[in-house]
């Protein structure tokens, strides 16, 4: 285990336990069956998790579609009705109708309360309709908003292979035309590729990143000679990667610290605690630790991340000096503030909904060195707000910039207070070099809309009274 | 166990949210895990309202159930009465917590003993109803509260106001074009010289229910909100009800006479018909449109409806009745009031389906085939993907339903708002037709070239497929200013990398 020893100790924690507004972990079902392409997911739920997949993601249900809610009604609630039974007549429809490679079931609250055993439940199922069927339980009463895809990589984590699979040709009945490209470009790039990777232990990332991204970090990985044995997710369930026993491993997001215990504990992995590769800062951070670890000179990676900070500098001007807030939402927070604050931001306050001190243990030191640095005060860090008190703080000190949950965006701009909605930080191309100047281009857009509509003088449009 | 992909209508908690939220300080406390207080999402995103919306999560996690929630819930009962002051704080679990059969009535008197404002249970079965019904019921509650407690204290008003008045009934925040009906009924009952005492909940206080016996009737626009509040009242202090939607020239002339029958059994002495024959021939448009050459051609065509009880009905007759439009089918997800529906209906359609089921209804739109739809943003994807028009004319509702401009649905306006919409939906549908013939629509620009015409670049099979997965309406852009890296450099064969140099250097 290379988890940083040390423990950050100058930052301020506090714990608010406050009634905070966050999204429902379940979430994770709207970016997971994307990612995963022959994937089904089934939310094991009432109406009112049905009613916020289809409303607050704004995730319908339409043309395609590959999840969809087994809605607990009175008699399974009471249980009068046979889980067992209930589930299979479901996933046998489920298979019938879409076939997919893997059925996921997302626990929720109401199989938490009413102690649904869906682990139990699963094995014998599987078995009977010969699907794999992953559970992962994304409820709400456990876990915020992205710890929904924690849970589900968590559980994938125990079902990669162990070995490579000799006989290739067992896979190849599904979508044999690509596969045979792919395969008739492996042959003939073998044993260039191979020229080209230094000698290290197999690497895999976890994290489902979208596409473009896992090609850019693949690649910015090549260049310093270091193979990603595979990503898990991968884009199919029957492509997840091989883990075998000492296997290094690297996390992409913050709130996957479930899925890096499992891979320590279960799968007897080395996890490679660092940064993560968000902003210039971080991603050189995070190649230059994997690089340490595997005894690798990071060439040219300083000269990356200074030459990526000249290309910003428009955007920097904008933000320089200027003050943001975060409410807290979706526990990238840490890593965001600390490339702002290095972008010359200041930060009074992050809220978390959960912070993993030993699984972030690296971002925390990196925060503080950076606000070192940069001589700025370091920021409070809250865990589970409260959005009340929040918003007290925040008329307060009338910071430039507010990071917050869908709520409360409109009621403080029309307070005069610059929001920007943290949950497209959630699903933003942000990781790597290359896609820093996305995360200023959403981070400055408020400010340069803002400042666009500034001569109007409709700052505040709200009359006083109704002033919180 | 149920498969469910879609739902028309939501759980019975955001049913009782709107209408706390409607009222003016009133807060709602729900008792319910982290995830289920999306309402403050909704209200805050799709009808862009600019007050906090007054809804607070008492969280229940892993702790909280260890414990027991008794203590959290009444001191973020009483916590919020200190810090905002509201004259109702009303308590409210969601399916989740509903389960856990706590004594919340408990909870509620707990936290009334300090709390200067009041405190109540929304009374409400979670599995039993959904969010329209649940709206009724919490409505008719909060209503039926204040004027006991008026009563006991002695504080009911004698007697009506001198001149004819109203309680307009059922409009509520969330609620499909609720904000522009409301605009409207006030503006037709001041056209009839009836004074509206009160609008509730929408922006009304709970101190003001106890006026409510003052008016000479009641008005119930939409079906699924108000019912039992206009009963209540009915029963309670005699007062009569109009209940029928003036929704369409016909609608609207039965509802405007009913409303006179009503008050000049009271006394009064109106005589609308005259405003309803202007307003009809010569003000509003949608009469004379409907005789105009252009409908002509709307004579006969087919439509299929499929909406809530009181859209769903009003559209149905109105192309029917009103436009000579055939009706094939005419739908509602209102299961629970099916019968009302039936019966509003049959006249008016080949077909009458009752389903919360939305593939029962894309299955009965294909195989029926109609030149367009008139529903709810399901049936509108649908049809796209069937290629029939469709104009949304119920919830559940969607940030376009909330449209700056003034759009209401009921009174006259509201009929010239409806027959645009209706001859929109079908001529659209006309053109589609028209421009897929003669190919007017953009042709979708593949990227399936591997050398681009004017020079000599390549694109390697990674670099062609990172260039694919780029969003359509940015690739273009991307793929134009990496050639331009590409050509600076002299590189020949454009690759995934270089595309992310390029990205990276040019910032495309
Ligand atoms: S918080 Fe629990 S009950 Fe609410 S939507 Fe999420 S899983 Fe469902």
């Amino acid at each position: 285990m290379t988890l940083a020893d040390t423990q950050p100790s100058a930052l301020n924690f506090e714990c608010e336990t406050g009634n905070y507004h966050t999204f429902c972990p379940i979430s994770c079902v709207a970016w997971l069956y994307q990612k995963i392409e022959d994937s089904f997911f089934l939310v094991i739920g009432t109406k009112t998790c049905g009613y916020f997949l289809q409303n607050a993601m704004g995730v319908m249900i339409f043309a395609e579609p590959r999840y969809a809610m087994a809605e607990l009604e009175e008699g399974d609630i009471s249980a009068q009705l046979n889980d067992y039974g209930e589930l299979k007549r479901l996933c046998e429809q489920i298979k019938r109708d879409r076939n997919p490679s893997v059925i996921v079931w997302i626990g929720t609250c109401t199989t938490e309360i009413i102690k649904m055993d869906l682990e139990g439940l699963a094995p014998n199922l599987e078995a009977e309709l010969g699907i794999p069927i992953v559970v992962a339980r994304a409820n709400g009463l456990d876990y915020a908003f992205t710890q929904g895809e924690d849970t589900v990589l968590a559980a994938m984590a125990q079902r990669c292979p162990t070995k490579t699979p000799v006989a290739e040709a067992e896979k190849e009945e599904r979508n044999s035309i690509s596969k045979l490209l792919n395969f008739g470009r492996k042959k003939e790039d073998v044993l260039a590729e191979q020229s080209e990777y230094k000698d290290h232990p197999p690497l895999v990332l976890f994290g489902s990143l979208p596409d473009p991204v896992v090609t850019q970090l693949t690649l910015e990985l090549k260049k310093l000679g270091i193979k990603v044995s595979g990503w898990l997710p991968s884009k199919r369930y029957t492509e997840l990667p091989v883990i075998e026993e000492g296997y290094y491993v690297s996390g992409m997001n913050p709130f996957l610290s479930r899925t890096a215990t499992t891979l320590m504990r279960r799968r007897k992995t080395k996890l490679i605690g660092a940064p993560f590769p968000i902003g210039p800062d971080g991603t050189r951070a995070w190649l230059e630790k994997i690089c340490s670890v595997f005894n690798i000179e990071p060439t040219g990676v300083a000269e990356r991340e200074a030459k990526i900070w000249e290309s910003l500098e428009d955007y920097l001007q904008i933000i320089r000096g200027k003050s943001v807030f975060f409410m807290g939402d979706n526990l990238l927070e840490i890593s965001l503030a600390r490339f702002l604050i290095r972008c010359g931001m200041t930060c009074p306050e992050i809220g978390i909904p959960y912070m993993d001190k030993r699984y972030q243990g690296a971002e925390l030191a990196f925060l503080e060195k950076t606000c070192e640095e940069m001589g700025v005060p370091l920021p409070t860090i809250v865990e589970k707000p409260d959005n009340y008190n929040q918003l007290q703080r925040i008329h307060e000190i009338k910071p430039d910039l507010v990071i917050t949950g869908m709520a409360h965006a409109n009621p403080l701009e029309a307070r005069g207070i610059t929001t920007k909605w943290s949950v497209e930080f959630t699903f933003a191309q942000m990781h790597g070099f290359g896609n820093a100047r996305d995360i200023l281009e959403l981070v400055t857009r408020p400010l340069r809309r803002n400042d666009a509509l500034k001569g109007l003088g409709w700052e505040k449009l709200v009359r006083e009274e109704a002033n919180h | 166990m149920k498969l469910a992909y879609w739902m028309y209508a939501g759980p019975a908690h955001i049913g009782t949210l709107r209408i706390a939220s409607s009222f003016k300080n009133v807060h709602a406390i729900m008792h319910a895990p982290l995830g289920d207080d999306y309402f403050n999402v909704m209200r805050s995103m799709l009808e862009r309202e600019r007050n906090y919306t007054p809804v607070t999560a008492s969280v229940v996690d892993r702790n909280v159930l260890a414990r027991g929630s008794q203590e959290k819930v009444v001191d973020n009962i009483v916590r919020k009465d200190r810090e905002e002051h509201p004259d109702l704080i009303v308590l409210t679990p969601t399916c989740t917590s509903s389960i856990l059969q706590e004594d919340l009535k408990n909870f509620c008197d707990r936290a009334q003993i300090d709390s200067k404002g009041d405190v109540m249970l929304a009374d409400v079965n979670h599995y039993r109803y959904n969010e329209l019904q649940a709206a009724d019921r919490s409505l008719h509650q909060i209503v039926q509260f204040y004027l006991e407690k008026a009563r006991k204290k002695g504080e009911l008003p004698e007697g009506k106001t001198e001149k004819p008045s109203v309680n307009i009934i059922g409009m509520t925040t969330l609620g499909f074009h609720n904000n522009h009906d409301c605009t409207e009924l006030k503006r037709l009952m001041a056209d009839l010289g009836i004074e509206v005492n009160t609008v509730i909940p929408e922006d009304a206080s709970v101190n003001d229910l106890k006026l409510m016996p003052r008016a000479w009737f009641n008005l119930v626009p939409y079906r699924e909100i108000g019912v039992m509040t206009a009963d209540y009242l009915e029963r309670e202090f005699a007062m009569p009800c109009v209940d029928i939607t003036p929704m369409g020239i016909v609608d609207t002339a039965r509802c405007i006479r009913k409303i006179q029958a009503v008050i000049n059994a009271q006394g009064a002495t109106v005589d609308y018909e005259p405003f309803i024959d202007e307003q009809t021939r010569f003000v509003s448009q949608a009469a004379w449109f409907s005789r105009s050459i252009d409908c002509q051609n709307l004579t006969g065509k087919k439509a299929v409806v499929f909406g809530d009880n009181t859209h769903a009905a009003a559209l149905t007759k109105i192309l029917s009745r009103e436009m000579g439009i055939h009706v094939l089918l005419a739908g509602t997800y209102c299961k629970y009031d099916a019968e009302w529906f039936t019966n509003e209906v049959s006249d008016y359609c080949d077909r009458v389906l009752i389903s919360e089921d939305n593939a029962e209804i894309a299955d009965a739109i294909a195989q029926l085939e109609p030149a367009a739809i008139f529903g709810t943003q399901m049936e509108r994807h649908i049809g796209k993907r069937l290629n029939i028009p469709c104009g949304v004319i119920a919830a559940p509702i969607h940030i376009q339903n909330f449209p700056l401009g003034y759009k209401p649905f009921m009174g006259y306006e509201g009929s010239n708002q409806l027959v645009d919409l209706i001859y929109n939906s079908f001529t659209l549908g006309m053109e589609d037709h028209l421009l897929e013939i003669f190919g007017g629509h953009d042709t979708k620009e593949g990227i399936t070239k591997t050398m681009s015409a004017e020079s000599n670049l390549g694109w390697s099979r990674d670099g062609l497929a990172e260039l694919n997965k780029i969003p359509g309406f940015v690739r273009g852009k991307v793929k134009r200013n990496t050639e331009k890296f590409a050509r600076d450099r002299n590189i020949a064969e454009i690759t995934a990398e270089v595309l992310y140099a390029a990205k990276e250097a040019v910032g495309v």
